[in-house]
């Protein structure tokens, strides 16, 4: 039985608070692809459905294994044999009834072969598990058709994971103790007017100590400005502007300084509030604010609109409040307004984007993030292969966590010369030590890179015997599910491009490969 | 051995190849052999506090890596916004107690687990792993951990009394794991100031001067509430019954009318009432992956632990840092330093209980002072028992002199932060020496 909206609101409550409802519904809307029902895969597939995924389908030939069972909790006890895409399907579906759910009992291969426009259908494919030829294959497909690829693995104590996206764009970043946008250095007419009428000389002492910071901060910085013209620039300057303000404490008759939370707050804020507003604008809303930058907006971003919450009285808190939201909603309107020529020039409808996502927009404008990985293939092709940060990486004194990404590497040419891993459990270890050491030792050749991998990481990896540890997987189904949320709901920002999580230091990186 | 009969060929396979071979990162003590699976299947105990968002998963995790000799607690039942996150509950399940349901529903999925739902003596186990939302709680446990410590006689800890603690913490995008072994590594109270301080509007802001739709909500909460009783004389506010939160939620919208404030909503009000920290599943799942992970490493030596907090951020990329938290030499809970606290004869009490609660060393929440005068034991204030709290008012207002406390004089303070008591010794100032 399906949640009615109410109850959605309840169940989702504690998600609702992150992403809001407008990122729910494109969660909701979108479709997923899992290759290989692994414990890495069915983990991540968990922490997509629990917060409501509009719909998943697993593909995956393989019949469930012993050691399948031994580590992932959506295969049950009695099931060895039985087609694993669909035993992972039935019990994943139990964890969320809004969530839809099927399988492909099918290998990649015969896919890419048989039905090639496949994987286009989905929103995003997330593979584990699957031979770098094929994985190659794939990516470029999907590259082509513009469809957002995540692959992931869990290999011992070691976890993986790539993002493979042409270019993403984020409006809500929500960036954590992001500069507040108030234009003291270039106020706005109204902004102006209203500090202009306060007169702080012939305020009670409750209403001098309730004046809003902001209002402090103009006033001294318009009384700096009398000398050159020009901001407080260096910290000299600044130190003296917080000395300025200070001195403007009121003082009772022993010439005592009172104590004025709001003058606190004013001196805290100086150095924020100086950093100058700058612009980062993209596409057709990104150049509707570019054409208000060089225009209306004489060099600057939309008003963002906000303002911080500071000591003062509630009638002229609103007052300011209302005069940023006021300025805004003019900047607004005259994005808008070119959003719409820009629409029409392109022949499309008005209501192609609509007024709320302007607004967003313009409110985010400084928040921006554009994000463009390399692809695969790239990556893959020795002749683009990222070899000088990897190199850089080697260079470093202390362990550093890319080694990791050489040794999965390695592993995976070894699989295609010997069909297998090495170390796996049951085979000789010491065996496979020196054979994966020459993998590694190609590898960079390759690269042209002459720096070496210690051996210790090689054993360590001929340990590993490609096990896949539940926790390991469990930790990479968190972040994984994390990167899928993100590319989805366009919210908050996304890996570029490869992560590598080292369980045994609980340390990991990100790098560009 | 009953175990083995229940397992079928290849299970423990992935397990097998890091805990029957050993490798260059195993930490010294480590010795590769089937028995040191065998020590996590039948010997090893572990006890999970808390059967919530890091809970289930900590059940799962510790389940897939080998445990089968745990022991969950949480006193909490089952709510319909769990279901995002807390993958052991169903819908049908709302209602009934988290660990009950949650060690049943392991059991049943993997076999030869035996999860038992039930507080046990906590001395019995081998580690313990916190999956709390409370600080308090968290607090308490380590205090516990802390006080079954033994020394010998000069003063040498005896490590058979130790009993690891693994502990994570999650708030949407962000979380932390930390690995603290009692009398040795840094304890939580050693390292209280990592925890952010609680969000308090000023009083004075919310009764005159409200300026954001937080403060129209509070007003209603902490001031209109106690005076209209909306639901009767004796009813307090329960953020769960819809008809409370609508009240307040309607109260708060008049009040931001009246001062032209926007934004006041139900969600937000729910959330400001209820004190309501957004969670997700991800979040969740990666640092209880990593507690789970910890444990492994502890029990069976295969690799050196996390030396020992890591914190978690996903929202700007995937971001961890991972640093060697220090022991605080004058920790209140494990340094065995005796506590001082300085003040002057003239000091009032209420300065002594403000100072308890507001120093980032001690962030005491509800503490009990007693002390003995004349050779009474006496109760200087205890605020959680009402009728003492009233008889022991008084003393609030009184300096330490007028309460008989000299200098030298032993405090013992009691507090929810901590099993055990912490006795202070007062160090007074005389007037003229100012303090």
């Amino acid at each position: 039985m399906e949640s009615g909206p109410a109850e959605k609101s309840k169940k989702y409550d504690r998600q609702l608070r992150l992403w809001g409802d407008h990122g729910q519904a494109a969660l909701e809307s979108a479709k997923v692809c899992l290759v290989n029902a692994t414990a890495t895969g069915t983990e991540i597939l968990k922490n997509i459905i629990l917060p409501g995924i509009g719909s998943f389908t697993i593909v995956d030939a393989h019949k469930v294994s012993g050691e399948d069972i031994g580590n992932n909790f959506f295969l049950e006890k009695d099931t060895i044999g039985k087609s694993r895409a669909q035993v992972a399907t039935e019990l994943l579906l139990e964890l969320n009834e809004d969530v839809n759910g099927d399988f492909i009992e099918e290998t990649v291969d015969n896919l890419l072969r048989n039905n090639s426009g496949f994987f286009q259908n989905f929103h995003m494919v997330i593979v584990t598990d699957l031979p770098e030829r094929t994985l190659v294959t794939l990516a470029a497909q999907l590259w082509e058709s513009d469809t957002p690829l995540l692959v992931c693995r869990s290999y011992g104590l070691i976890g993986y994971m790539r993002m493979v996206l042409k270019e993403h764009t984020v409006v809500e970043s929500h960036p954590d103790n992001a500069i507040e946008d108030l234009r003291l250095d270039h106020p706005f007419r109204t902004l102006t007017e209203y500090c202009n009428a306060q007169n702080m000389a012939e305020m009670t002492k409750k209403e001098h100590s309730h004046t809003p910071w902001l209002v402090i901060i103009y006033k001294f910085l318009e009384d700096w400005k009398k000398h050159n013209g020009e901001m407080p620039r260096n910290y000299k300057e600044k130190s003296k502007l917080k000395e300025m303000i200070r001195e403007g404490i009121l003082k009772n008759q022993d010439l005592v300084p009172e104590d004025e939370e709001n003058f606190d707050e004013a001196i805290r804020n100086v150095n924020s509030t100086l950093v100058p507003t700058k612009s980062k604008p993209f596409w057709i809303l990104a150049r509707a604010v570019k054409e208000f930058v060089q225009n209306e907006g004489q060099g600057r971003l939309p008003v963002r609109g906000s303002i911080p919450d500071m000591t003062a009285d509630s009638e002229r808190y609103i007052q300011l409040q209302n005069i940023y939201k006021e300025q805004a909603l003019q900047d607004i309107a005259i994005v808008t307004n070119y959003v719409h020529q820009l629409l029409q020039t392109l022949g499309r409808p008005q209501d192609n984007i609509s007024d709320s996502d302007i607004k967003t927009f313009c409110k985010n404008a400084s928040f921006l993030q554009l994000i463009r990985c390399r692809s695969l293939a790239q990556e893959y092709d020795p002749a683009t292969a990222n070899h000088a940060d990897i190199a850089m990486h080697l260079e470093d004194t202390d362990d550093d966590d890319l080694v990791f990404y050489i040794l999965l590497r390695a592993v995976d040419r070894f699989y295609s010369q010997y069909s297998k891993y090495p170390g796996c459990y049951g085979d000789s270890m010491e065996a496979d030590i020196p054979k994966l050491k020459a993998c590694v030792s190609k590898l960079l050749q390759d690269w042209g890179i002459t720096q070496n991998v210690k051996d210790d990481y090689v054993h360590e990896f001929c340990r590993y015997g490609a096990s896949e540890l539940h926790s390991v997987a469990a930790y990479m189904g968190g972040v994984a599910a994390q990167e899928v949320i993100k590319v989805i709901t366009h919210q908050f920002i996304p890996i570029n491009n490869t992560y590598i999580y080292n369980a045994m230091k609980q340390s990991s990186i990100t790098v560009q490969m | 051995m009953v175990a083995e009969v229940q397992d079928w060929p290849g299970r423990w396979s992935h397990l097998q190849a890091i805990l029957e071979r050993s490798g260059p990162f195993a930490h010294p003590e480590f010795e590769a052999s089937s028995e040191v699976l065998s020590f996590l299947e039948d010997t090893c105990r572990v006890l999970v506090i808390g059967a919530g968002g890091l809970g289930c998963e900590l059940l799962k995790d510790l389940a897939y890596m080998g445990f089968r000799q745990i022991s969950v607690i949480d006193m909490d039942t089952i709510d319909l916004s769990n279901l995002n996150r807390q993958f052991l509950f169903r819908k049908k399940d709302i209602g009934q107690p988290k660990a009950t349901v949650a060690a049943a529903f392991i059991n049943n999925r993997i076999v030869g687990c035996k999860v038992t739902p039930y507080p046990v003596f906590i001395a019995e186990f081998h580690i313990v792993v916190c999956g709390l939302d409370s600080i308090v709680a968290r607090r308490w446990i380590n205090g516990m951990l802390i006080s079954l410590l033994t020394y010998d006689s000069e003063g040498v800890l005896d490590q058979s009394s130790l009993i690891p603690m693994v502990d994570g913490g999650t708030e949407g995008f962000k979380g932390n794991t930390r690995v603290c072994l009692p009398g040795v590594t840094a304890c939580i109270e050693c390292t209280l100031e990592l925890y952010p301080p609680q969000i308090n509007f000023p009083m004075c802001t919310i009764a005159h001067t409200p300026r954001l739709p937080e403060h129209c909500i509070e007003y209603v909460r902490v001031l209109l509430w106690p005076q209209e009783h909306p639901f009767g004389a004796s009813v307090g506010i329960d953020g769960d019954d819809p008809d409370h939160i609508k009240w307040i939620y309607e109260h708060a919208v008049d009040r931001a009318n009246q001062y032209g404030i926007t934004g006041v909503d139900y969600r937000l009000t729910q959330g400001v009432v209820k004190r309501i920290i957004p969670a997700v599943a991800s979040t969740n799942a990666v640092i209880a992956a990593a507690c789970a992970t910890e444990v492994f490493k502890l029990a069976s030596s295969c690799c050196q632990t996390l030396n020992n907090y890591m914190n978690f951020n996903d929202a700007d990329g995937v971001y961890t840092y991972t640093f060697e938290a220090e022991r605080n030499e004058n920790c209140a809970a494990c340094s065995q330093v005796p506590q001082v606290l300085r003040f002057s004869e003239d000091t009032l009490l209420q300065d002594v209980v403000q100072h308890l609660k507001e120093s980032a060393a001690f962030q005491l929440r509800s503490p009990g002072l007693v002390a003995m005068v004349n050779n009474k034991n006496k109760t200087l204030y205890m605020s959680t028992v009402k009728s003492i709290e009233e008889a022991t008012k008084p003393n609030l207002k009184k300096t330490l002199q007028e309460l008989g406390l000299r200098d030298g004089q032993e405090i013992i303070v009691a507090d929810p932060t901590t099993p055990k008591s912490i006795v202070f010794r007062l160090q007074l100032a005389t007037n003229m020496d100012g303090n």
